[in-house]
């Protein structure tokens, strides 16, 4: 039996039994992380020592509480002993934080993310810190200043992004669990396109305190995992009120999230009489046959299991881009502008010339073109002039965007259904001269993100051999239900045959012979 | 909605700190003027009586206890640092002459 083919509350089960060791489960994880990130390219830090000091910790934690009794035994986190991979914005005292940026290689986080303190309190062991698209800008992680990941299914095109070095390393089987930041997708379009389960909470859920900033008002933290039990299980160890982000919620964690249905009847009569919603608008031009086939699929399956589906309408949809690209880059470039090579991070310094000139030597080298494309438009959106014509524009389409869910929920849908991506994975290189096309593959969840919501997504079949994803969004603090939701549509799905199928391009991942992402993309231009 | 000249562009790069090669400048002229067409789309929505939304949640005024805690010891925050002396970060010098 393969280890890194558990699910994670598999693992967890063995080791309170103690027929398994985190100690072993972290070392296949490295083994395999290292044996494959030529190929993958999905990690820029492995940290071996310290991943194997953490193991030793949670197995001497795991026997103590098996001495002490089956209480202590069941009231251990299930995360203990489990291995994850953290998206490298998450900093971790002592190692490096890049952001995906040529501007903080080499910087050394001085402390502790308020997650990563999670993680230490419940004994999840950090394998290491995975690729994404430079400060999260970017949906395919091309736009990573250390070259881009590949897709276990197809290992000429991207996992999608920005949190596209997590998701390879679950749908690889590396790690049972990683963790993502969603500013406008990029925890659920990766998981769609990797075959996985992602979900973006609702903004404020979880703590970004020790977390590279992207865009402030929609960034949010979440889970990458191969099953909805196993999300939830992540996002129960990380979410909840830190005085030391203003903007995480004094809403209760609900403990349920380690309760999720094991029995699949069981898990499946959540669905019976729930209204689900799907939004005409997400099933227009720009999608694939392929895609909205299996999505079509899954809602039937849905509804033939007890769940109303109705059409309803979001009208503003089609203003979510443009909104969301007036938003983000705004926010951005007022982010972004602590890197300036003073306190920390890549500076240059050139003699005899004014600081100015410093700075734009510094940001002009250290910023890869996606960013300096964001910090442009964001800097243009709020100049003085065209600020209420872009920015404060924005702010109020974003009302409207937000009402148009409002009325939904209010209506009494559960929850609305849509596809997560209108596209399967795409070829490494084929939008990267395209912005426009690139931003397009968010088009599904970025209303999400400009309305705070919670979404999930989860597999909901195979288009040409590449997995397909299903996007369930709920109103502010429905993750609990968003997740029993996913676990039903898994309950019903069980015995589908596209569940049994592994990412084709895992057979060849450790060939020679297979060029790396970066070579692939060298030689396409 | 008016484009972006080239003037433009070497304008806002100015104000925010980029330092842009020519090449550079003229690729993002072309692309900054095509993301800027979708951003006018916006302009057919009537929002004269919509008020604007910049967070999401309602937590307003998030205060905290005003108590002393303790900061980041100096060698952490000071190892990023790209030039030091002692204690202190060495900065560009901001003022004229010869400081």
């Amino acid at each position: 039996m393969d280890i890194t083919r558990l699910y994670a509350h598999e693992m967890a089960t063995r080791l309170r039994a103690g027929t398994l060791s985190s100690r072993e489960l972290v070392l296949a994880s490295l083994d395999a992380a290292e044996r494959q990130n030529r190929t993958l390219n999905a990690w820029l830090t492995i940290d071996r020592d310290r991943a194997l000091a953490e193991a030793d910790m949670a197995d001497a934690r795991l026997s103590a509480a098996r001495d002490e009794g089956p209480q202590v035994l069941a009231s251990l986190h299930p995360l203990l002993g489990i291995p994850v991979a953290l998206k490298d914005l998450v900093s971790v005292a002592g190692g490096q934080c890049t952001a995906g940026s040529r501007i903080l290689e080499g910087y050394v986080a001085p402390y502790d993310a308020h997650i990563t303190e999670r993680f230490h309190d419940v004994g999840a062991v950090i394998i290491g810190k995975t690729n994404m698209d430079e400060f999260a800008m970017g949906s395919s992680t091309e736009h990573s200043a250390f070259g881009p990941t590949a897709n276990p299914w197809a290992l000429d095109r991207v996992p999608g992004g920005s949190s596209g070095g997590s998701a390879a390393a679950v749908a690889a089987f590396h790690v049972p669990l990683g963790i993502g930041t969603d500013t406008g997708g990029s925890i659920r379009q990766p998981a769609a396109l990797s075959g996985i389960v992602g979900m973006k909470p609702t903004y404020g859920r979880v703590s970004r305190y020790g977390i590279v900033a992207f865009a402030s008002s929609l960034d949010q933290i979440g889970p990458l995992a191969r099953d909805a039990r196993d999300a939830a299980a992540l996002l129960h160890a990380v979410a909840g009120r830190d005085a030391r982000d203003s903007t995480s919620a004094p809403i209760a964690v609900p403990d349920e999230l380690l309760a999720l249905p094991a029995a699949d009847d069981e898990a499946a009569a959540w669905l019976k009489g729930k209204r689900l919603g799907l939004p005409k608008e997400y099933f227009v031009a720009g999608l694939e046959p392929g895609v909205e086939t299996a999505v079509r699929g899954a809602v039937a399956a849905l509804e033939a299991a007890g769940a109303t589906v109705d059409e309803v309408s979001l009208p503003h949809t089609d203003y979510g881009l443009a909104t969301y690209y007036i938003v983000a880059p705004a926010e951005a470039s007022a982010n972004l502008a602590r890197y300036d090579g003073v306190r920390y991070g890549r500076s240059t310094r050139l003699e005899g010339a004014d600081f100015i000139a410093d700075y734009l030597a510094t940001r002009g080298g250290g910023f890869g073109a996606e960013v300096k494309r964001r910090v442009m438009l964001g800097t243009y959106a709020l100049s003085a002039g065209y600020y209420d014509a872009f920015y404060l524009k924005a702010q109020k389409v974003r009302t409207l965007i937000k009402r148009d869910f409002d009325t939904v929920f209010a209506a009494g849908f559960d929850a609305l259904v849509a596809p997560t991506s209108p596209t399967v994975a795409f070829p490494l290189g084929a939008r990267l001269d395209d912005p426009v096309s690139m931003y397009l593959s968010d088009a599904c969840t970025l209303p999400v993100n400009i309305a705070g919501l919670p979404g999930i997504s989860i597999p909901c079949g195979l288009s040409e051999g590449l997995p397909v994803g299903l996007q369930l969004i709920g109103p502010a603090w429905s993750e609990l239900d968003l997740l029993r939701g996913a676990r039903a549509y898994e309950a019903i799905t069980a015995d589908a045959g596209w569940r049994t199928v592994e990412p084709a391009d895992l057979a060849r991942v450790e060939d020679p012979t297979v060029p790396s992402p970066g070579e692939r993309i060298r030689l396409s231009v | 909605m008016a484009g972006l000249s080239r003037a433009d562009v070497e304008h806002v790069a100015y104000l925010a700190r980029l330092g842009l090669t020519d090449a550079e400048l003229s690729r993002l002229e072309g692309q900054l003027n095509h993301i800027l067409d979708q951003y006018a789309k916006l302009a057919e929505l009537d929002t004269s009586a919509i008020a604007p939304t910049a967070q999401t949640i309602e937590l307003e005024n998030i205060l905290r206890e005003d108590v002393v805690t303790p900061s980041l010891p100096v060698e952490a925050v000071l190892q990023n640092a790209p030039a030091r002396d002692g204690d202190f970060v060495i900065v560009p010098p901001i003022l004229g002459g010869d400081a």
